[in-house]
């Protein structure tokens, strides 16, 4: 069994994600289009949230993958931290603009739900405003990669910058929670069946969670591919200028 | 078309925001990743011929 | 260490160190917010809290970039670098020395603006108590981010977009308390909060920080 470092080999990332990226893509179509369809012409209404209730198929995926997307750029940070593997490194910078469109979906989506069942398109609600927090600390962090020109302290100063700043947004979360109650509903997926949505909504609501989240992966390869090809190909000019 | 209600404007406009979104995201991702992928060619080729 | 403290005391207080600029900010903060929400006392004294706090935050906010950027340009950064002193100790000294002469006159201020804003009488303990023991936090944070965009040329815009998520917790527990205060319930709970996050600032953001300066420095 190959180690799991040798993927951070760049060459051997490039190689083997282009192998697995042409099926990842196929099972993100094949799965975004089945939940979506499926949620949006094949599931009832919801007897008191009438038609909206299909919104779910797009909010509780995207707000959890916002989510993940940061856990991920999180181990990547730390890995880099640790083992120097620059491949980790390119692959928390390549999460962050997707993890910034899930968070403007969840809450481009949320707001559009809110307006009709809530009477408001925003409301300083813990679970919103925990996520207009972490929308901002993506902002911080991608302004960051941009500003810094070398690629290494780049790397280093964003990888501190998202260990301290999960720290803050997990105080955050909880400072939100004790500053106002919250209008929001109770976890959408969880072990517990009682909290959980209905069975004709839930299964249609997995198979597109797994969507996003395929389509999350095959982002982040090819975006990651991308940056270990700019840098490669920084590297080579700047060699060239030296050698002139 | 299913039949949604009074809220359809909802429904539809979060459905198209998060498409509009989402494509947009993909094809800004594979026009990027394609243009290096060739730009980077392009930087080899040279310093094959030139070496 | 306490020579750096002085030193930095010193030259902040000195013309052009922008000692009294914080203090200045935070005042017109204050006088500019009644314009903004109008005339009322009963509303003012309502906001009273808040705005206090987000003035504090403001001022302490636009005082950063100092804290690095002069030793910066200068060179003294990386002597402090070489000398005997840790990073880590280094980083907290600038925290603290950005707090005494930032935070602590905002602290001081904080009163006398409170009566612009009609402040109840019953708030002012608590405000004073939770800027006291929120503006530590503020320094250490800060000094966290002003160390991340020292080597940038305009950083103080992304300086600020780095910082003000941070913040947040903060502004939530030391805002929360005041408020409480001002209503005459008990704010031990939102208390506790504060001086928790403001310790665990203390004692681990210097560690970033210094991790920080370090890489840029190399």
């Amino acid at each position: 069994m190959a180690s799991l470092w040798e993927y951070a080999n760049p060459k051997k990332f490039i190689d083997t994600t282009d192998k697995v990226l042409p099926w990842v893509s196929v099972l993100a179509v094949l799965c975004l289009a089945t939940g979506l369809i499926w949620g949006f012409f094949f599931t009832p209404d919801d007897f008191r949230q009438g038609s909206t209730v299909k919104i779910i198929y797009l909010h509780v995926p995207s707000a959890l993958m916002a989510i993940n997307a940061w856990i991920m750029m999180l181990v990547a940070s730390l890995i880099w931290v640790v083992r120097r593997h620059h491949v980790s490194a390119l692959a928390a910078r390549a999460a962050a603009p997707v993890g910034v469109v899930m968070t403007v979906i969840a809450l481009a989506t949320g707001a559009i739900w809110g307006q009709p069942m809530w009477g408001t398109w925003w409301a300083w609600d813990p679970r919103l405003t925990s996520f207009l927090i972490l929308f901002l600390f993506y902002l911080g962090y991608i302004a960051l990669w941009e500003a810094i020109e070398n690629d290494d302290t780049a790397a280093d100063l964003t990888a501190i910058l998202c260990i301290v700043g999960s720290v803050f947004a997990l105080l955050s979360r909880y400072a939100v929670l004790f500053w106002n109650q919250g209008l929001h509903q109770g976890a959408s997926l969880s072990l517990d069946k009682e909290e959980n949505v209905a069975d004709v909504f839930y299964f249609p609501l997995l198979v597109s969670i797994a969507g996003f989240v395929f389509l999350f992966i095959a982002l982040v390869f090819l975006r990651t591919q991308t940056e270990i090809r700019a840098r490669r190909m920084r590297a080579l000019l700047a060699r060239d200028r030296m050698e002139a | 078309m299913p039949d949604l209600g009074k809220y359809a404007e909802a429904v539809l406009s979060s459905y198209a925001v998060s498409l509009v979104l989402l494509i947009a995201l993909v094809v800004l991702s594979w026009r990027r990743s394609v243009r290096v992928k060739n730009a980077l060619k392009d930087v080899e080729r040279k310093r094959k011929s030139d070496a | 260490m306490i020579a750096l403290l002085l030193r930095d005391i010193r030259l902040a207080v000195r013309a052009g160190g922008g000692f009294g600029l914080g203090l200045a900010f935070f005042l017109i903060v204050v006088v500019l917010v009644p314009f903004g929400v109008g005339p009322q006392s009963e509303l003012l004294s309502r906001i009273a809290a808040g705005i206090l706090w987000i003035g504090a935050l403001l001022a302490c906010l636009v005082s950063l970039d100092r804290i690095f950027a002069l030793d910066w340009e200068d060179g003294s950064l990386d002597l402090l670098a070489t000398a005997p002193l840790p990073m880590e100790a280094v980083a907290a000294v600038k925290g603290l020395a950005h707090w005494i002469t930032t935070g602590l006159p905002l602290v001081l201020a904080a009163p006398v603006l409170g009566v612009l804003l009609s402040l109840p009488v019953q708030g002012y303990g608590p405000l004073v108590l939770s800027l006291l023991l929120g503006t530590p936090a503020l320094s250490m944070i800060g000094a966290f981010g002003a160390a991340l965009t020292v080597g940038l040329r305009r950083g103080g815009l992304l300086l600020s977009l780095l910082v003000l998520p941070l913040y947040v917790p903060t502004l939530i527990f030391g805002a929360e308390m005041a408020r409480r205060g001002v209503d005459g319930q008990d704010y031990s709970t939102p208390m506790l909060m504060l001086a928790g996050i403001t310790c665990g600032t203390i004692a681990l953001l210097p560690f970033a920080s210094a991790a920080v300066l370090r890489v840029n420095l190399r």
